[in-house]
């Protein structure tokens, strides 16, 4: 990399900063700041702001509303909207299925839905995990059958987060059970206001509705509605993620959990000193600073590589793995530092500002909120392919083991 | 931060792997460590030759300019045939100690001779009982006419039985653990009063205890400001710490492709042994602990390169700490699972884990380097 490189994309990071500095309304900084959990509006809200500015689909063609950047550029602008509290952009319309129907979409569902998604007018959820089909994802069960121009949809999703605010689904669906189970999977759009769909929510360990399951009862859906061709789903499924693999790494979120971490650590007294003074702890703060640095410097060279255009495999997974473990072991010292005063929890905290509740919460106004994330973030091991999934491919894929 | 290796350093690079896979080989390593020296003269006299050992050294001392960046891809590829050469010794402590902090006179007297492999230097960096603390120094020196006179010990001092010339840190003011108060020092090999007692090191290494009792030098032989030494010893450390890390990094590939070839081809209970999970999984924890350490090697070599020393002092401290896990981690793994033949002196895998112990160990483990960076900040 030359050095008017690293100075343009100094110059990036700053423009990007400042942007966010003078658009990013002080409400929704706040509920990131405070770790409250943000809502849809307020994820709406940015959203329109960043579609305002052309900067709302970082990884789509520029003709189709995405941004010129490059791979470096992209990751700067997740670390600083991370940094910065920007409540994370809802990935299932941007990054999930709008880039599915760019690759194997009809020109009508590019037309229909593109426009939707990056206008933030739709909300997408995603029907990939069943009851029975978990890390063996193409197990699936659900049945898609064709009669006359639709598909008769039966079965159950499981898992969908943010369903119940939703306005559609994308789901892989079997369309032939008789041939190896990867090959008969489509892939269908589902409007949820459909004749037949039920959705049981799911309260998660943080007493926060989250998830949900969805039933298909005899859903009519339009086979104009399927993406690409019949039975190529779990195909287009894989082949999406793509360059969205590279961001997983959670770098930002990362440092700004350690940010947190310093902070409530220099608040926290602990035997008569505060926490941020005791070599201990300084110690097993470093330790986990390593552990961040090298996962950032080998994103960087992962960034580095696919900028002088070579292809990324599935060696990629390691950032995924390590990053969402890194979280958690963030999560477990920011609960560490706050001792005991961990403990109390009340919903209300995660989703009314403290200035607007009658009573005050116990403790610090941080610690309140502190376990309810790492009740939430427990599920970043799981999702997405987990750990041990992510370790299978490494060793498969990688090492050919 | 810039990840690439230019052309220069790549041909450099594959000059080294060259070398290595057709004149180092298991049995040719074996004699040489049991040999007197402990390294082959002829193998470096090859090196310098091959333009390795200025590669790294100023162009206008002799050598090449490369930088540090060449001593990164050297030492990964020394590190690949534990080449038991000093080159860290000779080049890093010795070379880039002068290089940077040396006299006109010195720089123009030494460095040349150290890229033409005509001599080989070492730092005396510790002192028995100060264990890593760079500025846990008894040894005196005293003034004496127009130089000083010099008595105390040095210990663990790599490759001091080769050496022309040993660098040797000495209080000339101040108490045992001040910072301030050290000046550094050239000495003669065979100086009068210098007494070593050598010794090999496990991992086919050679260093020494030294001995100084009224070793005379000269105002000449002062190396940098007196007093002032301390700062430069750190820095030629992290030097050294660097070129350690580059190094480790190139005994783990060599280990964790053993060990990968081995449960391809190891067979147990009618199958290949790397078809059970449970060995699949740790060698995708070593796979991406080898991964994060290049990471953090190759970030310590880019923080030398900058003029920002509390940052090469972060970067360089912060990658010792993940060079020593991942070398934890692929040393003690790739022992494992090679089963009981890592643990005979038959098969090379085995050495590579003794190397990886020692490095652990060498420049600070990780407990001095958390430490360190506990106290920066």
């Amino acid at each position: 990399m030359s050095a008017s490189e690293t100075s343009r994309l100094g110059a990036f990071r700053i423009e990007v900063r400042d942007f966010i500095r003078d658009k990013l309304p002080d409400d929704i900084r706040e509920t990131v700041r405070s770790g409250r959990l943000g809502t849809a509006g307020e994820t709406q809200r940015w959203q329109k702001i960043l579609h305002e500015k052309g900067w709302v689909a970082p990884s789509w063609p520029v003709e189709l509303g995405g941004v010129d950047w490059t791979p470096m550029q992209r990751n700067i602008f997740e670390e600083e909207c991370a940094l910065a509290d920007c409540p994370p952009l809802d990935p299932m319309g941007l990054s999930m299925i709008g880039p599915l129907i760019i690759a194997r979409g009809s020109q009508a569902q590019k037309d229909f839905y593109l426009p939707r998604i990056l206008a933030s007018e739709e909300k997408w959820c995603q029907g990939y995990s069943e009851p029975g089909s978990g890390s063996d994802l193409a197990s699936l069960q659900t049945r898609a059958v064709a009669d006359g121009d639709d598909y008769v949809v039966n079965g159950t999703k499981i898992w969908t987060s943010g369903t119940h605010a939703a306005d559609r689904i994308f789901c892989l669906v079997r369309t032939d059970p008789d041939v190896k189970k990867q090959e008969g999977i489509s892939l269908l759009l589902i409007d949820l206001k459909t004749p037949g769909i039920s959705i049981r929510p799911i309260i998660g360990l943080n007493e926060m509705h989250f998830f949900n399951q969805i039933f298909f009862d005899d859903v009519r859906v339009p086979i104009a509605n399927r993406v690409g061709e019949e039975n190529r789903g779990w195909t287009y499924a894989k082949e999406v993620l793509g360059d969205e693999r590279l961001q997983l790494s959670r770098t930002g979120e990362n440092k700004r959990l350690l940010r947190q971490l310093k902070t409530i650590a220099a608040q926290e007294d602990h035997g008569g000193e505060k926490l941020a003074d005791q070599d201990w702890f300084r110690r097993k703060l470093r330790r986990a600073e390593v552990r961040l640095k090298a996962l950032d410097y080998t994103k960087l060279r992962f960034l580095q590589r696919a900028e002088a255009g070579e292809a990324i495999g599935p060696e990629v997974s390691m950032l995924k793995l390590q990053g969402s473990e890194l979280i958690q072991e963030l999560d477990e010292m920011l609960l560490e530092a706050v001792g005991h005063y961990g403990l109390p929890y009340d919903k209300s905290w995660m989703l009314i500002p403290r200035s607007e509740l009658n009573e005050s919460p116990i403790g610090s106004d941080y610690a309140g909120m502190l376990s309810a994330n790492r009740f939430r973030h427990k599920g970043y091991t799981i999702a997405g392919g987990s750990s041990e999934v992510q370790r299978t491919i490494i060793s498969k894929r990688v090492l050919g083991l | 931060m810039d990840f690439s290796l230019d052309d220069d350093l790549i041909m450099i690079r594959d000059g080294v792997s060259r070398f290595i896979t057709d004149n180092y080989g298991f049995e040719a390593r074996r004699e040489l460590i049991d040999s007197d020296d402990g390294f082959s003269r002829n193998n470096w006299r090859r090196f310098a030759e091959l333009g390795w050992l200025g590669a790294a050294l100023p162009e206008e001392a002799g050598g090449i300019g490369m930088g540090p960046r060449a001593s990164m891809v050297i030492m990964g590829e020394l590190g690949k045939g534990l080449v038991v050469e000093p080159y860290l010794a000779t080049v890093i402590l010795g070379g880039e100690l002068i290089a940077r902090y040396g006299s006109q006179a010195q720089r123009d007297e030494i460095l040349p001779q150290i890229a033409a492999g005509e001599i080989m230097l070492t730092l005396a960096h510790a002192e028995p009982g100060a264990r890593y603390d760079l500025h846990g120094i008894a040894t005196k020196a005293a003034p004496s006419g127009d130089g000083y006179v010099i008595n105390g010990a040095k210990g663990m001092v790599l490759n001091a039985a080769g050496a022309d010339r040993i660098i040797i840190p000495a209080r000339t003011s101040g108490d045992r653990s001040d910072k301030s108060g050290i000046s550094l020092f050239l000495v003669n090999g065979d100086a009068p009063g210098l007494s070593r007692h050598d010794y090999k090191t496990y991992d086919g290494g050679r260093a020494s205890e030294l001995e100084l009792t009224d070793v005379a030098v000269s105002d000449a032989d002062l190396i940098g400001a007196l007093d002032q030494g301390h700062d430069a010893l750190e820095e030629i450390m992290d030097h050294g710490l660097a070129a350690l890390c580059a190094e480790a990094v190139g005994v783990m590939e060599v280990l964790f492709e053993a060990t990968l070839e081995y449960l391809k081809t190891r067979k147990q209970f009618g199958r290949a042994i790397g078809e059970f999970q449970a060995l699949q999984h740790r060698m995708s924890d070593m796979y991406m602990s080898l991964e994060n350490a290049r990471s953090m090697a190759f970030a310590a070599t880019i923080a030398l390169e900058g003029d920002d020393p509390d940052h090469r002092r972060e970067e360089v401290a912060m990658a010792k700490v993940q060079i020593n896990e991942s070398a934890h981690l692929i040393g003690r793994q790739g022992a494992q699972m090679h089963g009981a033949i890592a643990i005979t002196d038959e098969l090379a895998a085995g050495h590579y884990y003794k190397r990886l112990s020692a490095i652990e160990a060498l420049f600070g483990n990780s407990e001095h380097h958390l430490g360190r960076l506990a106290d920066m900040g």
